[in-house]
């Protein structure tokens, strides 16, 4: 399945936000989500099923003004 | 001290944590301005870089409350999802709310922002949002449940000061209670002592600082301007006149004839 992670193509087969998360190395890092364009709770993750085409944000803390 | 949700502060600066040479030179640059705030932000991570993981852990050290931003959103829609993340991310429930008209001036975006506002206040957010001196946006953002207001001296990271400043007095003179924090532009320390002689209650910088020669030392600079400005504006600033008048007493002046005074 292709989704757009990141604002990138990525192939995964991934089923769940969850699973990506856990795939990227990401099970105990400090990083938010959010699924076309909406938001979705680190509590949430593993209930939101990835489909072909998602937009998938995974964000972290960043210098800012 | 003032009050900003409910909570005390004592200094009155606020400083942005981007562009700095090194993380070594923003942890200095936070100890010297004694800033109790720092704002944030949240970026895209990447799966090798892991970026933010060492930025999360700088700023754990710093020990500061953190404001994170919605810098970047052009939208009420991009900026509330953004808030959302900021909020789970950083265990904070206040945001700094900035929705963006257009790259040249970075101006806000009037309308998504009082959307967004409306959306994340109703929703337990305590809200900073990023505005311009325009008083019926400064109107619709204290009707959405915003307390504090932020609004802009100039463009972000233009440093040219106060451009408006009849406007922001009229903003101050309308919203007595409100706190009012001036973000963005501000170039010198002569510019915050300006905005706080006026009677705003703080200053948020980052760029000045952080592209300072010595940042280190403009952070005290800019410290202690923010602290003149504030003593100034409590201590009552007299009135400006046209004409001269004496400060050394005239009544006994040596050589003093009656016609020199005509």
């Amino acid at each position: 399945m292709q989704i757009l992670l990141n604002g990138e193509r990525f192939a995964t087969d991934a089923r769940n936000l969850d699973e990506l998360c856990a795939k990227l190395g990401f099970a105990k890092a400090k990083v938010a989500t959010a699924v076309n364009g909406s938001f979705v709770a680190a509590s949430a993750r593993h209930a939101t099923h990835l489909t072909e085409a998602d937009e998938v944000e995974i964000v972290a803390p960043r210098q800012g003004g | 001290m003032y009050e900003l949700y409910g909570k005390r502060f004592a200094s009155r600066m606020l400083l942005g944590t981007a562009g700095y040479s090194s993380p070594d030179v923003l942890r200095q640059a936070v100890e010297s301005s004694g800033a109790e705030i720092v704002t944030v932000s949240l970026r895209r991570e990447s799966a090798r870089a892991r970026t933010g993981q060492g930025f999360w852990a700088l700023i754990e050290q710093l020990g500061r409350r953190v404001l994170p931003n919605t810098a970047g959103c052009r939208t009420a829609k991009e900026a509330i999802a953004t808030a959302q993340m900021a909020r789970e991310l950083f265990g904070t429930n206040w945001i700094k709310l900035e929705v963006i008209a257009n790259d040249d001036t970075l101006q806000p975006e009037l309308f998504g922002l009082v959307e967004a506002a409306t959306v994340l206040c109703a929703d337990g957010f305590e809200v900073l949002p990023y505005t311009t001196e325009d008083l019926s946006a400064a109107e619709r953002l204290v009707a959405a449940g915003c307390t504090v207001l932020m609004p802009w001296a100039a463009p972000i990271g233009s440093a040219r000061g106060l451009i408006n400043k009849p406007a922001l007095q009229s903003l101050r003179a309308y919203f007595p209670d409100t706190p009012l924090i001036i973000d963005a532009g501000v170039g010198t320390p002569s510019h915050a002592a300006e905005a706080m002689e006026m009677g705003y209650d703080a200053v948020l910088l980052n760029t000045a600082v952080a592209k300072a020669g010595d940042p280190v030392k403009m952070a005290e600079a800019f410290a202690k301007a923010i602290e003149a400005g504030r003593l100034a504006f409590e201590a009552g600033l007299i009135e400006p006149r046209d004409m001269a008048s004496p400060s050394t007493p005239v009544a006994g002046t040596p050589f003093f004839k009656i016609d020199h005074a005509s």
